[in-house]
């Protein structure tokens, strides 16, 4: 069948795949500094996720109250429950301020103070003094940050003459003797096939939410870039860490922004409490998210969640007034009329804990180069592929990510990843012509898909699939629950050699794409849930109900998990960075994580 | 010699219905454009009938549903699911909107959906937005100032400066407003359309922006903005609640007013 696709090759310097903040931000960096750059999207780009981000972007400007980056970098290392790397989240957090101040340079519409600075907002986790007070350090669009940011980037993007290939599905990466060479796509318009060979493939294709049946993750957030990931034979880093956002809309799953928190907004249990205190007696709504989803799990198990069926929780926001809601929260208040029927002013939204991000991803240093564990060194680059993002695990979430760290970390690190790129290719440089042997395993990969003849539909195995984890892989785990799910998994992606894909034609066949995607959320759904059952401990978004204390002493290290062609898991670890990148701040030893 | 019919490929056909599941009591029938590129077959509308007791809210949610059990070769575009990417704008019961923020229970009688209108169709719902996308970079949609931004701070901007882009900056650029226009469809090769309209808009009206008067020559011409004659289904249709058609009269105004 391969002889039935048209390829068209192309050579570029890096190819950029993903056309989300990140994404953007590297393409436009890179394009910027002379390399010729091709980004491939599967979506037009201001369709990426990136564009339904809410509440903010963090970074210690200072602007309405004293502020530090020390004081950030503690913060995210606390959220991480010292899971993440601590010489990236200096990097992370000390960049913050002059990647806020160049988006604002591009044009992003941030809301303003009375003195016409950047406006930010309280978010969760974000304090002043190391744990002292509540910082302000979340820069703000209204409610439509991701939204004002990933439309700037775009234009900026056009500017900067990119080369966008939309509409695009990228298949697989091109790997020659462990160095990725390329990557192939589907374009969907004709259904050919374009082969990208690149110095440098960075892979922006962001997290794998629609492994779980209620995310607020869009339908496209399938990490596919972490798919292609473990097919080149590389590992996945942390991936049983997956937020579950507090308040996504109960039913809908829809986002509602932290934000509403942090203009003073509060949940409620059916006795109208304030449940929150007593979990977190300082920061109370305000503490980190995997805090505040527990506590909500807790009252609900606790048979104190409202609704006819005690099954959720309130977020109230009516005594805000209308000024606040109008100004700080529009686009929430809409979406809460939309998906709940409510009006803001008036009633709470229903809420419930929704995933929403995963901590977990390529594993990749500092610079975005992607690095495995290979003969005993756990730093090994991965020669010609980043990832950043989502898709990547740098690490700077550790086990749990703090609301607003994410913005910043695709601009960062998609920053980064273009300086790198700068400093390792000389543009226009030579490449050695691939050979029609280097791209067969993906076209075969292809055919064995599209030439599914089963009689199983894409859709009904991804049902399963997410039903699945979100019962046994939820915001409180137990070997028990775990152990039920991997057997259940295992059919599951057993079940997968009997898929059908019915759409035989070339033109925008998603049927065939939906099929890949879900060939991709299977593998990624069984590291998340592998991972979860090898690791015998609570930390950050990682909750075992049959083992409740984090165990530094065996388990403060990264998992590693390969997949084979059967998604079967292997698993290896790799050090947590304990130091720092510079004498400007001093590591955080773990200490009890309290809010 | 002119021609008066449209091409006989345009002509749409009645195409196969799709029975409810059986015990199925609560349907309602959605009525769905098809076209297939690769069958070199004319367009047909589809009719499924879906059980409401088993389906979300939204129209998208039907879609979905449709091509989850009914037929997995219905084809459209759709992403976030509320309403902030832009991607499943459709004709729904008449008029251009998101599928998913549409809800089904608004919808009187059959829910007819169509691709939208007057763009070439790549395959059912999935239209092309290849001129509309040009369109949106041809505004030079980005920050153009003439004095360099400080070095290590954002630039200033008062409150009510801010304030003035509100309303314009929030287009997620579905293309509902602009393929509503009738203007829109009959000069779209000249017209530029409520969409790129407001995204120029949006940059005039930015007080750290100091490009209006680039800006306003660009459009000052008998067709990019003078096509525009307030029939305002832009306003009417825009899924998120803007005035393209206010945005294009202000920029008028200022044309006028730059004259005296």
């Amino acid at each position: 069948m391969t002889s039935a696709y048209k390829i068209i090759d192309h050579t570029y310097d890096v190819v950029i795949v993903g056309a989300g903040g990140a994404g953007l931000r590297a393409t436009l960096g890179m394009a910027a500094q002379g390399l010729s750059t091709a980004c491939i999207t599967k979506v037009f780009p201001t369709r990426s996720h990136t564009v339904a981000a809410q509440g903010g972007m963090s970074a210690s400007l200072g602007n309405m109250g004293e502020d530090h980056w020390n004081w950030h970098m503690y913060d995210t290392i606390k959220g991480s429950d010292w899971l993440g790397d601590q010489d990236a989240i200096e990097y992370m957090c000390r960049e913050a301020v002059p990647a806020v101040i160049e988006l604002e340079h591009f044009g992003v519409p941030f809301s303003r103070t009375e003195e016409g600075k950047i406006y930010q907002r309280p978010f969760g986790g974000m304090t002043t003094n190391f744990g002292e007070g509540t910082a302000q350090r979340t820069c703000a669009a209204a409610d439509r940050t991701g939204h004002a940011i990933l439309h700037t980037l775009y234009q900026q993007s056009i500017k900067h003459h990119a080369e966008f290939y939309i509409e695009h599905f990228a298949i697989d990466l091109i790997m020659v003797d462990g160095e990725c060479k390329g990557v192939i796509s589907l374009d969907l318009a004709t259904g050919e096939l374009h082969r990208y060979q690149a110095h440098m493939v960075v892979l922006a294709t962001g997290g794998c939410g629609r492994t779980y049946f209620s995310a607020t993750s869009a339908h496209t957030c399938t990490g596919d870039g972490n798919a292609m990931v473990l097919r080149a034979g590389l590992p996945l880093q942390d991936m049983e860490f997956v937020q579950f956002h507090p308040t996504g809309i109960y039913g809908a799953g829809v986002l509602i922004t932290e934000g509403v928190r942090g203009e003073g907004g509060y949940l409620t249990n059916n006795e109208g409490e304030r449940f929150m205190e007593r979990y977190a007696p300082n920061a109370k709504d305000l503490a980190s998210r995997d805090v505040v989803s527990r506590s909500m799990t807790m009252e609900i198990n606790g048979g104190r969640g409202v609704g006819p069926d005690n099954d959720h929780i309130f977020l109230n926001l009516q005594h805000l007034g209308n000024d606040v809601i109008e100004k700080r929260l529009p686009g929430i208040s809409e979406s809460a009329k939309i998906f709940a029927g409510v009006d803001v002013n008036k009633e709470p939204i229903p809420v419930l804990p929704t995933v929403h991000y995963n901590m977990g991803g390529i594993p990749t240093n500092y610079h975005g180069e992607v690095v495995t564990l290979k003969d005993g060194d756990p730093d090994t680059v991965v020669p010609g592929l980043m990832a950043i993002g989502e898709a990547a695990c740098v690490s700077v979430h550790g086990a749990n990510r703090l609301g607003s760290n994410s913005l910043l970390d695709i601009v960062v690190f998609g920053r980064a990843a273009a300086l790198r790129a700068a400093e390792l290719i000389k543009p226009g440089s030579p490449h050695k012509p691939l050979t029609s042997e280097d791209s067969a395993p993906v076209l075969d990969h292809l055919d064995r898909i599209r030439g599914a003849k089963g009689s199983t539909g894409t859709a009904q195995i991804r049902d399963n699939m997410q039903r699945t984890m979100q019962k046994h892989a939820a915001v409180f785990r137990t070997g028990e629950s775990l152990e039920e799910g991997l057997v259940k998994m295992r059919d599951i992606v057993d079940s997968f050699d009997d898929v059908r894909v019915d759409d035989q034609n070339l033109i925008w066949n998603t049927d065939l794409v939906e099929t890949l995607e879900l060939e991709n959320l299977l593998c990624q759904a069984q590291t998340i849930i592998y991972g979860a059952n090898n690791r015998p401990e609570s930390r950050g978004a990682h909750a075992r109900d049959d083992f409740e204390e984090r165990d530094d002493e065996n388990w403060m290290k990264h998992t590693l998990a390969w997949t084979d062609d059967k998604a079967n898991v292997t698993i290896d670890y790799r050090p947590v960075h304990m130091y720092t990148l510079t004498d400007d701040c001093e590591v955080i030893p773990p200490k009890k994580r309290v809010y | 010699m002119a021609e008066f019919r449209l091409p006989s490929n345009s002509i749409v056909t009645k195409g196969k219905h799709f029975p409810a599941p059986d015990g199925a009591t609560n349907t309602r029938n959605v009525i769905v454009y098809r076209y297939d590129p690769d069958s070199g077959k004319n367009p047909r509308t589809d009719t499924f009938e879906v059980d409401m007791d088993t389906c979300g809210p939204m129209v998208l949610d039907a879609i979905i549903k449709i091509k989850t059990e009914m037929d997995s070769t219905l084809t459209f575009r759709r992403s976030c699911r509320e309403g902030i990417c832009g991607s499943c704008a459709m004709n729904i019961d008449g008029s251009n909107t998101l599928a998913c923020t549409m809800a089904i229970a608004d919808i009187e009688g059959d829910i007819t959906i169509y691709p939208l209108p007057h763009q070439a169709v790549i395959k059912d719902l999935v239209s092309d937005l290849t001129n509309f996308y040009a369109q949106y970079a041809s505004v030079e949609p980005w920050l153009k100032s003439d004095s360099p931004a400080p070095p290590d701070r954002e630039r200033l901007q008062s409150p009510e400066d801010r304030e003035k882009i509100d309303g314009a900056y929030e287009c997620i650029l579905c293309a509902c407003c602009s393929t509503s226009c009738p203007s829109y469809w009959w000069n779209s090769d000249r017209y530029l359309g409520p969409a790129a309209l407001l995204a120029s808009y949006r940059w005039i009206a930015d007080s750290r922006d100091d490009a209006t008067g680039e800006r306003l020559d660009d459009l000052e011409d008998p067709f990019k903005l003078y096509r525009c004659h307030t029939i305002m289904n832009c306003a009417q249709v825009c899924p998120k609640g803007l005035n393209p058609a206010k945005a294009i009269a202000e920029t008028k105004k200022m044309l006028v007013q730059r004259r005296m």
